[in-house]
């Protein structure tokens, strides 16, 4: 059986947009609300973070949107109190993300039945290594309809990135230049050496890009290598602004897609 | 070798390298290279001789007559505080920074908790003309200030870490990051038994030059390789992963690892991660790690800003959970009368950390017959406003 991420690529290949939030950030109950809202303003999928207090991958930002709602007391049961009704107010695909620690604590069998249960269609752990996955996670994803999505990036070899694509079933992460999360030190992520080779290598997963996208340009130059793109930091900071969260998010969001039909 | 590290990286169930897909080529190219260029007859040779002629290796074991007498039992202290600049950690940095060398990497990154290490990094860098970037809490940047003077001094740039508990565990965080986003001219030269594999087992390969010079010295001096006792202070782990490491498989060598208790178990304000500790992932391996019921990391605290660490070195937790080492935790307290105890009988002031291994003497139960080797692991000066502060010496 498909599961949401596997119909959404199966009927829009091109121009996805991804969004990532801190779960908790900028208040406690505002994740539902954030979920609705951003489904309401056509994005395509959701990436469902949940704070860790030593986040490696990431800048500045998603470190202190994850402070603040680890001090607003979110945690993985709270989440999935909230999120226990979710499907009967949306069918947009939602993907959680966090580090391996916080799962692991939470029971990392138990976990994955509980997201399942509450319709989540896939995970994203970075520092859940390719190998402790296939090892002793992999038939566990599977049995709970979870995709499990990985990152690749222009230093991995092609090698990995074909054991990657084995082993993956819902979409490649494409982190588009050597960074952690919320660089935008570049206008421009247009590494496109390293997307037309992954392009190339006929994949069974589509790709999206993420890391780095912060704005209209940097959008559109991701959806022209890939199936479309994530936008984690830059959101999390018009969230912060002031203003209601409906008018943060209907802003934002149109400041990307512009004249695009969503 | 039972507890030498297995071929995916683990001690036991600890280890391994839970990095994020952006961290794999750089540690994967440390990992197929390591063993072998650290089996390299030039880099042996070079190794070797800048232990000796420039760290000023093989360190003193010394016979602390008065601390024996003290105690009743036959007390010898490994002088790892007479090597150059001042601790063991020089040992591990003069073996990465020629390993980064032949991997042609020209930018060096380093985290540091007392500023030992980054001083020690900061030198071989020197040394080496090579760029030196160190990452340090901004609390611990406070507290011990000579040791931050001294890195710039060597030309090193100093980052202050401002997230999180600001100390070590947040400079680790900075490096990591600073590592991803540099993944091709930049080695990091981690200064203790932590992160992913390879790093614990190349760090304990290169500190294990304490033990085993130990172990001719103690041949010499009392007829036996190996004393009763080997005790250590453990934050990371590495000064007690290199005095330990030759008698890991000799169950007749007690290992004693001392943690630090801060304020007291407790207390809520301690670094005793053997006994606070849960299994989780923390700087990429699987180990003991102080943590909420949530997963979340918690803030430790010692006096001792090289004890500072919420997690362990993974062949520590396996030591500690296998029982093949036993863990006992100081207090701040504790730890302050042990620098003054070795200042007065000896003559040789501590740092804060080693005063942790110091202070557990009096609980080893050690028999007048006995031998137990201590590692001296760290000289006192960088601590030296502490003590003046906390002892009122009153002209006395």
């Amino acid at each position: 059986m498909e599961n949401r991420i596997q119909q959404l690529f199966a009927q829009k290949p091109k121009g996805l947009l991804s969004v990532y939030f801190t779960a908790g950030f900028p208040s406690l109950e505002d994740t539902v609300p954030i979920i609705l809202e951003l489904e309401k303003n056509g994005v395509d999928l959701i990436e469902i973070g949940m704070p860790f207090s030593d986040p490696l991958a990431d800048g500045p930002t998603i470190q202190q949107s994850s402070e603040v709602a680890i001090r607003n007391g979110m945690t993985i049961p709270k989440l999935f109190a909230q999120l226990q009704d979710i499907r009967q107010h949306t069918q947009i695909p939602l993907v959680l993300m966090g580090y391996l620690n916080p799962v692991m604590q939470y029971g990392v069998e138990r976990f994955m039945q509980k997201a399942s249960e509450l319709g989540i269609d896939g995970l994203i752990l970075p520092d859940l290594p390719l190998s402790d996955y296939v090892r002793e996670y992999k038939e566990l994803f599977e049995q709970n309809g979870l995709s499990n999505i990985f990152l690749i990036t222009p230093q991995t070899p092609e090698q990995r990135i074909r054991e990657i694509d084995a082993h993956t079933n819902g979409f490649i992460y494409m982190v588009s230049s050597a960074s952690v999360t919320g660089s935008t030190t570049g206008q421009s992520v247009v590494n496109t050496g390293y997307f037309e080779r992954v392009n190339g290598m006929g994949l069974r997963n589509p790709g999206i890009i993420g890391f780095g996208i912060h704005n209209h340009e940097t959008f559109t130059q991701a959806c022209n290598h890939a199936s479309g793109a994530i936008i984690g930091s830059a959101f999390i900071k018009a969230l912060a602004k002031e203003g209601s969260l409906t008018e943060n998010i209907s802003t934002f969001i149109q400041s990307i897609r512009q004249n695009e039909i969503a | 070798m039972k507890y030498s590290v297995d071929e995916n990286g683990f001690y036991g169930k600890f280890g391994g390298a839970y990095v994020p897909e952006m961290l794999f080529p750089n540690v994967e190219e440390l990992r197929e290279n390591y063993l072998k260029i650290m089996a390299e007859p030039d880099f042996q040779e070079e190794m070797q001789s800048l232990l000796r002629d420039y760290v000023g290796r093989p360190t003193p074991l010394y016979f602390a007559k008065r601390l024996s007498e003290k105690y009743n039992t036959n007390i010898y202290l490994k002088r790892e505080d007479l090597n150059h600049t001042g601790a063991h950690k020089i040992n591990n940095t003069i073996g990465q920074i020629l390993l980064a060398k032949r991997l042609g990497k020209t930018r060096i990154i380093a985290e540091t908790g007392a500023g030992q290490h980054g001083v020690a990094t900061a030198t071989v860098c020197a040394l080496m003309n090579l760029e030196c970037i160190v990452y340090m809490g901004e609390v611990d940047i406070e507290r011990q200030a000579p040791n931050v003077a001294r890195m710039n001094m060597l030309g090193a740039t100093v980052v202050p870490a401002a997230s999180g508990s600001k100390t070590l565990k947040d400079a680790t965080n900075e490096a990591i990051r600073d590592w991803i986003n540099n993944p091709e001219d930049t080695y990091y030269i981690i200064g203790s038994v932590v992160g992913p594999h390879p790093y614990p087992d190349m760090v304990a390969r290169f500190q294990a030059v304490i033990s085993e010079e130990m172990k001719a010295q103690l041949l010499e001096k009392t007829g036996s390789e190996n004393p009763d006792y080997v005790v250590a202070c453990v934050g990371g782990g590495s000064n007690a992963a290199g005095a330990f490491y030759h008698y890991l498989d000799t169950p007749e060598v007690k290992l004693v690892a001392v943690e630090a208790a801060g304020l007291g178990i407790d207390s809520g304000e301690s670094a005793a991660t053997s006994v606070l500790g849960k299994e989780g992932i923390i700087h990429g391996s699987r180990t003991l790690l102080m943590q909420t019921e949530d997963g979340q990391v918690t803030e430790p605290y010692s006096i001792s800003a090289g004890l500072d660490y919420p997690g362990v070195g993974p062949l520590h937790a396996h030591l500690h959970q296998s029982g093949r080492a036993i863990f006992e935790s100081i207090t701040d307290e504790e730890a302050l009368q042990a620098v003054l105890e070795l200042t007065r009988l000896e003559g040789i002031i501590p740092a804060l950390e080693t005063a942790h291994a110091l202070a557990a003497i009096g609980r080893l139960g050690a028999k007048p017959e006995e031998v137990v080797v201590i590692n001296l692991s760290g000289r006192g000066d960088k601590d030296l406003a502490t003590y003046l502060d906390r002892f009122n010496f009153d002209g006395k």
